[in-house]
Formats: structure tokens, sequence, C-alpha cells
């Protein structure tokens, strides 16, 4: 197996049969709805897929959710919550499924918590160097889409922006408008920086779900047959 | 090719900082215990804290951790997210605010521990690298043997992950026990000289390691601070428990 930075020592010698294939991008972009009709579509030509995303080990996942309502943690400390919640389910089930055979499509990986980590003004090789113990995707796409669509596309879906989501808790601006948007832009901006070095491939997420979904497919695709 | 920030530089501390290491059953905590006693007595601003203590991170993790099995690298993360909170919450602050800050382990034991447990040292010394470096650090230096019937005194069992029973080492949790200890004295060895560490006869009678502790903190502290030590002890009427 092979890793972004140091890795994992114990897993060095595991064998890889599957794929691993992340969708990365704000909430808004529509990844999900593109990962449930790329999901549809391997299955149909007979892949084995699993899903997976961020947030969602048994571990702490639900814990992080209460302690943010509750208290204030530090930058710090939430960073690195985050990367323990992720790696329980990246050696409890990403790495499993790749080992088995498995397309794993991945909802995110840790691009997304490398971006959060830097824009709330964590040192940027820290946060890099912190996810070094990663698998290496083998496919990245990146759904980039302008604030201002994303914007009003969260807007329409939750009636309400994600505290988060907007940067509000990093105090960019007083207006929770001005906050999503500078944090928006933040966030593309780490992405954009950190392209070239994971091999991300960027998708014009302000067009069409359909033609989003086919140029997406369409890679996917050629990369499976021809591995 | 990665993007990198510009060091940081970390604001200059006015504190102190004095960590103790060593595995379970060398003595250490006993000797932090009187040396914040002291300190205190002396009318000093001392802080204490414990390896693993934060409740934040305790009560996120509590249910998790009895429904998961812990892979190595969680287990590290977890360590290091306790860590943190601590840090950003007491150690950094205090430091600026001038206390003295007592450390029962620091990113030492985790040096030692998640690398025995299977992780990359160079990564888990990048994780903690955002840890200041401390102005002394104390390690109780024992045979494993005297380590171990210190601990095992009344007591017939021990914890899974307290065992490394996690490592396959052994099916006999005792057995599993020496050998972990071994494995972490063996990182604490090859990290002596690099990290600087005031090594201590752990063999030795309690009172004697305290006055060689005091002479060494004694001698690193401010001239501010170390005037106090000359002075006699107050009495403080509302000295906080040190834990």
């Amino acid at each position: 197996m092979e890793f972004y930075g140091e890795g994992i020592p114990y897993l060095k010698e595991v064998l890889i049969k599957g794929r691993l294939i992340v969708i990365e991008g704000p909430d808004g972009s529509g990844r999900s709805t593109q990962i449930q009709s790329i999901t549809t579509k391997l299955e149909s030509d007979g892949h084995a897929v699993v899903n997976t995303g961020l947030k969602r080990s048994e571990l702490i996942g639900q814990g992080i959710l209460e302690a943010k309502q509750r208290l204030p943690l530090g930058k710090k400390t939430l960073t690195l919550f985050y990367a323990a919640d992720f790696v329980e389910q990246l050696e409890h089930k990403i790495i499993p499924a790749l080992q088995a055979g498995y397309v794993v499509l991945a909802d995110r990986y840790i691009y997304t918590l490398i971006s959060r980590s830097i824009v709330r003004g964590l040192s940027s090789r820290w946060s890099h160097d912190l996810y070094g113990f990663a698998p290496v995707a083998d496919l990245v796409f990146y759904l980039d889409v302008d604030p201002d669509e994303l914007f009003h596309r969260v807007f329409q879906k939750y009636g309400v922006l994600d505290y988060y989501e907007s940067g509000a808790d990093i105090g960019l601006a007083t207006d929770l408008y001005d906050s999503f948007i500078a944090y928006q832009k933040r966030m593309a901006k780490e992405f954009s920086q950190m392209a070239r070095q994971y091999n991300m491939i960027r998708i014009d997420g302000n067009k069409p779900i359909g033609e989003v979904n086919a140029s997406l497919q369409e890679k996917i695709d050629g990369f499976l047959s021809s591995s | 090719m990665r993007p990198r920030n510009q060091p940081r530089v970390e604001p200059k501390t006015k504190g102190v900082l004095i960590v103790v290491e060593g595995i379970d059953g060398s003595g250490k905590s006993t000797q932090l215990h009187l040396l914040d006693k002291w300190l205190r007595s002396k009318g000093l601003l001392v802080f204490t804290t414990e390896w693993n203590s934060s409740e934040v991170v305790k009560e996120i993790t509590s249910k998790g951790k009895k429904k998961a099995l812990l892979t190595p690298t969680t287990f590290s993360l977890l360590h290091a997210t306790d860590f943190a909170d601590r840090y950003e919450r007491n150690i950094a602050p205090l430091l600026r605010a001038g206390y003295i800050v007592l450390a029962d382990r620091y990113v030492y034991t985790a040096f030692a521990r998640d690398v025995v447990r299977g992780c990359s040292p160079n990564w888990v010394r990048k994780v903690y690298g955002f840890a200041s470096k401390p102005d002394i650090s104390f390690y109780f230096k024992v045979p494993i043997d005297v380590a171990i019937d210190r601990i095992l005194v009344g007591r017939p069992k021990l914890k899974y992950y307290e065992a490394g029973m996690d490592l396959n080492l052994s099916n006999d949790p005792f057995d599993s026990y020496r050998i972990f200890q071994s494995r972490i004295i063996d990182e604490y060895e090859s990290m002596t000289e690099h990290e600087d560490f005031t090594v201590i006869d752990a063999t030795k009678d309690i009172e004697e390691q305290q006055v060689v502790v005091r002479q060494k903190v004694t001698s690193i502290l401010p001239k501010a601070l170390a005037n106090h030590l000359e002075a006699p002890a107050v009495v403080p009427a509302t000295a906080r428990e040190g834990k």
C-alpha cells in the first residue's frame, strides 16, 4: 500500500486489490447526488462498491457533534479529533474494503479535513503531515462551485446556513452571508493549492447535474477499464 | 510542492515547563507530587496536568472505546487529541501567564508508546510538533522488575490496553505487560540524549530522589522565581490541590 506521508508501518505490506475514488467539494456542490448515480452505474457494470464519508465513525462521530454544540474546542483539539475519527474509518472500513477488492467511493477524504484545519489558522505543513498516514487515492475529483451559487443551493436545500460550513466559528465577518462567501473562497483556495500535490481533477460543479455526472463517469470508467 | 506556511513563531513564554517521564511504577508521579507541594509552599503559581486526563475527550470517546477495537493509529490520535485539549486549554495559556506547569507525562510518552504500538516515529513527532519544549524533562530510570513489583502489588488484574494485549505479544497479560514495558524503556533510552532528559535513578529512596529533583529545578528556574525558593515556606490558605 502507498501512503501520502509517513504512512502506517504495520499496514505497509497490505496488498490492495480495490480502487479508491474520492469526490471532494463543499456542501451543495452535488457530491452525494453524484455518488448515488455513480454507485448505481458501477454496480450495474458489476463492480462491488463501498461508500464512505466523513463524520460517520461510531467511535466519536456523534460525540463531536454534541461537543461542538456545548463547548468550544481548541483548533488543534478539533483537528486531531477529526483525524482520529477518520483513521478509525480508514482502518476499519476503507482499507479492509480495498483489500477485498471493492471500489471505495469516498464522499470526501483527507483533503477537506486538511483545508478546514489550514483555513482555521493551523500550520499548513502540520496539517498535511498529520494526514501522512492516509493511503494514496487512485482518483480524486474536486467539484468546484462558485461561492455565490453555493449559497443559493445550500439555502434552498436546508433553508439555513451551517455554522461551521459558513466559517462562523472563525469570525471572518459579522454578517453570515459575507462569512459564508469568505469561508468558501478560502476553502477553494486551499483546494486549488493542493490540487497538484494530490493529483486532483477539477470538475466545474456550476454545470447541470447531468453534465457533471457525464464527465465524472467518463473519467471513472476510463480509469477502471485501464487498470 | 506542498504549500508551506511561514514557520510560526510561538510567543515567548514567561512560565516554566517541567516534565516527568518514565514507565508505570517508576515513581515519577510521587516525585511530581512532592515537587508540586514544595513549589506551592513557596508561594509560586503552579499547575499540574496529567496524561490522558481531558474530561472533554474522555466524554466523547468513552462510548466509542467500549464498542470499537482501537487500532494503534486511532489510539495515538485520541491521545494526541487529549494532549491538544490540555495544551490549548491549560498548558499554553498558563505558560504565557508565567505559571510553573508540571506535566506528569508529556509528548515523550507518545513517542515511546505509540512507536512500540507500531506507529511511525517521524509521524508521531510531527503530530506533536506544536508542543513547546520543556525547560527540564526528568526521566525516572528503573529496572523493569522493580517497576513491575511496585505496580502489581495488590493488583490481581491488568487492563487490556495497559498490558499491551493489543500487540499480541503474549496471551498472558503479565508476560505481555513485561514485554510491552521493556520496549517502552528501550524507546525512552533511545531518546534520552537527543531530548535532553535529566535522568534520575528511580531505585533510590523517594526522599533522596526528591532532593536531586529540587536541586535541578532550582537550577533552571529564572532568577525571579528561584529567589522565592530561598524564602521560608508560606502556608497558602487557599492553595489549590495538585493532582
